[in-house]
């Protein structure tokens, strides 16, 4: 169960107000109109922005001040999700030890990953030799060696294609259900929010709501998600 | 924190040394006077001519597509890793008694002009920066966008209204950093003083400390002068961070669009261009070229004292650039956070290497023997004055480095030893190979402390062709210049490649 508890965040003028909980396990996605604070709040789960007040609690345990790399979560953002001068096996190698250091065990574990998103046999090429649907593989095969039980995603497939961008969707939900991952994604299209999340968490006017379900909500918005919606 | 300390207690501690034995400004004669005046007057001189010089030779560059165009570019940041002192015996070559110049101009009965003194401080220091000042300047009109010179074409503007419209107020904005900058490097400059200066109407500080030490051995003196030295580069450089200086190595290839006519001009502005850039080329190639000319022959019969010199040289280039890189690495990873970090990276553009040499031999003389200290001093002082530089040149790189990766970085938790191998050196291969062929290129052809320390035995590439050039032996000198001319540049071009190289893009 990962709780934001009266938590509030700030930068300069902005200020955003979270008071939740997300179910273990569950899928949501964070929709509101655009500089409403959707990934201000994913960051600072991540820990790369330190709360104004209140606490982010996992299991009951507080990490408000823990380390990026030591909370239980990976994330995936817009972009740069890859060292680009470094083959996708080292790459992979830092989800799993941060010291970049491998073993046999690990290399069968990387190749396993890689399979496991349609990337068999690429260990040795660098991200500038993918496409950018398999640069988004691998840094999801990367999450998956790191086995965090959170995956934060910001907007990380919104320079797809649809086609690929469904692809990628349908293979998160799949992987998140093997492994019972909590997933909260960052979407500007509500469509990716049906397709992935049954759960949804409104950011608008300066304030986080609690998650609902997400088909409901879209079919019958409250005014500030329509406007954005434009329906 | 550690680089910072060791940088700031060379400089500082010297500094505090010098302080310390000036006990005021008391040593100071009439003659000193007299240099910090001559200091002044030659550098704003040099820095004016300089850049009224480079103003016709950037704009013709500017609109003008020629055969070699690109190659000239890249020449004109040769002067900046040339030796000075092989400029020097280019410049006497070509403006000396025996030069070429004067063999021109003796047919018409025109007196010999003299290379030495005022005008041959002022011509060196013009040949080292007027290709500074150019790229400077074509820097500034590249960075016009194109799309101000194809509005200013459908408005019917010819050269006149460029000029007034988009030139002016470009150079408006460049040429006072221009102008700081090349008043910077020359208000430190030292080998063109020992070499073209001297007497009472051409000693810069510098060569007054040197010879305070060196000739007089008034210690008093040389320490009262080092301070005077150091509070004219503080002063200079406090009024430059108002100003925002151009960087010195900015000048792109061909960014902008081909020139478009209309605003080029006719037929006599191209005449006008034309002459711009030959004259240039001549000036800044002609000494080189009576260097290789003259030397490259010689090459064979070096003295037997050349060798040891090269390799205590080549020692000392390599040596003083991992130490460059060891302190300027650090400081610009901080720098970019924090700001002591980048003030102590360029505390050693407030000292010269003279100073750092008077102050440590204060330090030093009542513990060793002085002339011990040559060669580790030498080593300190290069790699100190390659901090600055190498800093600046790591600085926006690592910025870049950090926008794109930190948040990765921090979210697999790398970080120490292992972000440094993984991520921070593959990604600053370019930069840091750069800065490497700078440092070990500066290195490689000073000529400064040395000359304060030596006993005549122990000695540097540079100071061997400068005690060759003493003794006359102009054959046996051309041809060091030339070995030192080669080494220096193979030695830059090696590291820069080796960056290139290294860079795993």
């Amino acid at each position: 169960m990962l709780t934001l508890d009266r938590l509030t965040l700030t930068q300069g003028d902005f200020r955003l107000d979270a008071d939740l909980t997300i179910q273990t396990g569950a899928r949501v996605a964070l929709i509101g109109p655009s500089g409403a604070g959707k990934s201000t709040l994913l960051s600072a789960i991540a820990g790369f922005l330190p709360p104004a007040s209140g606490r982010i609690l996992w299991q009951g345990e507080d990490i408000t001040a823990a380390p990026p790399g030591e909370r239980p979560l990976s994330i995936l953002f817009q972009d740069q999700n890859l060292f680009p001068h470094l083959r996708l096996e080292t790459n992979l190698a830092l989800g799993l030890n941060p010291k970049g250091k491998i073993d046999a065990t690990d290399r069968a574990r990387i190749e396993t990953a890689l399979a496991r998103v349609g990337l068999e046999g690429m260990e040795k090429r660098k991200p500038g030799a993918l496409s950018g649907g398999q640069q988004s593989r691998a840094g999801l095969a990367r999450t998956l060696l790191r086995g965090r039980p959170i995956l934060l995603l910001d907007e990380p497939f919104a320079a797809l294609g649809p086609a690929l961008k469904s692809e990628m969707l349908a293979l998160v939900a799949e992987i998140a259900r093997e492994q019972g991952t909590t997933v909260l994604m960052v979407s500007h299209d509500p469509e990716d929010a049906r397709a992935l999340c049954p759960q949804t968490v409104l950011v608008a006017e300066g304030h986080a709501h609690a998650p609902q379900e997400t088909g409901p909500l879209l079919d019958d918005p409250p005014p500030a998600l329509r406007d954005y919606l434009g329906s | 924190m550690l680089a910072g300390a060791a940088l700031a207690a060379l400089v500082l501690g010297t500094l505090a040394a010098v302080t310390l034995r000036a006990g005021g400004l008391t040593g100071l004669r009439e003659t000193d006077l007299a240099a910090i005046r001559f200091t002044l007057w030659q550098a704003a001189a040099s820095a004016l001519i300089s850049c009224v010089l480079a103003i016709p030779v950037a704009r013709a560059l500017h609109r003008r597509r020629f055969a070699g165009r690109g190659l000239l570019i890249s020449l004109l940041g040769a002067p900046f890793i040339l030796p000075v002192i092989v400029a020097v015996f280019g410049l006497i070559a070509v403006f000396g008694r025996r030069g070429l110049v004067n063999a021109a101009l003796a047919p018409f009965g025109i007196d010999p002009i003299s290379i030495y003194g005022a005008q041959g401080v002022i011509i060196a220091h013009v040949f080292f920066n007027l290709p500074l000042a150019t790229r400077m300047i074509l820097h500034g009109w590249e960075a016009i966008p194109a799309e101000r010179f194809r509005l200013a074409a459908t408005l019917g503007f010819g050269p006149a209204e460029v000029t007034r419209h988009l030139e002016r107020p470009m150079l408006r904005s460049v040429l006072p950093g221009a102008f700081l900058a090349i008043f910077l490097v020359c208000l430190t400059s030292f080998a063109v003083a020992l070499t073209l200066g001297g007497g009472p109407r051409a000693t810069t500080v510098e060569l007054a400390i040197y010879q305070a030490f060196r000739f007089d051995f008034d210690m008093g003196r040389a320490a009262s002068l080092a301070l005077v030295q150091v509070a004219i580069s503080v002063a200079a450089l406090l009024v430059a961070a108002r100003a925002t200086l151009p960087s010195s190595f900015g000048a792109g290839h061909d960014r902008r669009a081909t020139p478009i006519p209309q605003l080029s001009g006719g037929a006599d502005r191209v005449a006008f261009d034309t002459l711009a850039i030959l004259l240039a080329a001549v000036f800044l190639l002609l000494p080189i070229g009576a260097v290789f000319a003259r030397g490259l022959p010689a090459l064979a019969d070096l003295p037997e004292m050349i060798w040891p010199a090269t390799l205590t040289s080549l020692v000392i280039a390599l040596a003083s650039t991992m130490i460059t890189l060891a302190i300027a690495l650090p400081l610009a990873l901080a720098a970019t956070r924090q700001r002591w970090a980048e003030i102590a990276a360029m505390l050693p553009m407030t000292a010269s290497s003279l100073v750092m040499g008077t102050g440590a031999f204060l330090i030093a003389r009542p513990f060793v023997n002085p002339t011990d200290l040559a060669l580790p001093m030498v080593l300190l002082t290069n790699a100190a004055l390659s901090v600055p530089f190498a800093t600046r040149i790591l600085m926006p790189e690592i910025r870049t480095l950090q926008a794109d990766y930190d948040r990765l970085a921090a979210s697999l938790g790398l970080r120490g030893f292992a972000r440094l191998r993984l991520l921070t050196v593959p990604r600053l291969a370019r930069p840091l190979g750069f800065s490497a062929g700078l440092a070990a290129a500066f290195s490689m052809g000073d000529l400064g402390v040395i000359t304060l320390f030596s006993d005549g035995q122990t000695r540097t590439l540079p100071l061997a062709l400068f005690q060759l050039m003493g003794s006359y032996r102009m054959d046996q000198a051309a041809g060091a210049a030339s070995l030192l001319l080669i080494l220096t540049f193979a030695l830059f071009w090696a590291l820069d490649r080796a960056g290139h190289y290294a860079d795993p893009r």
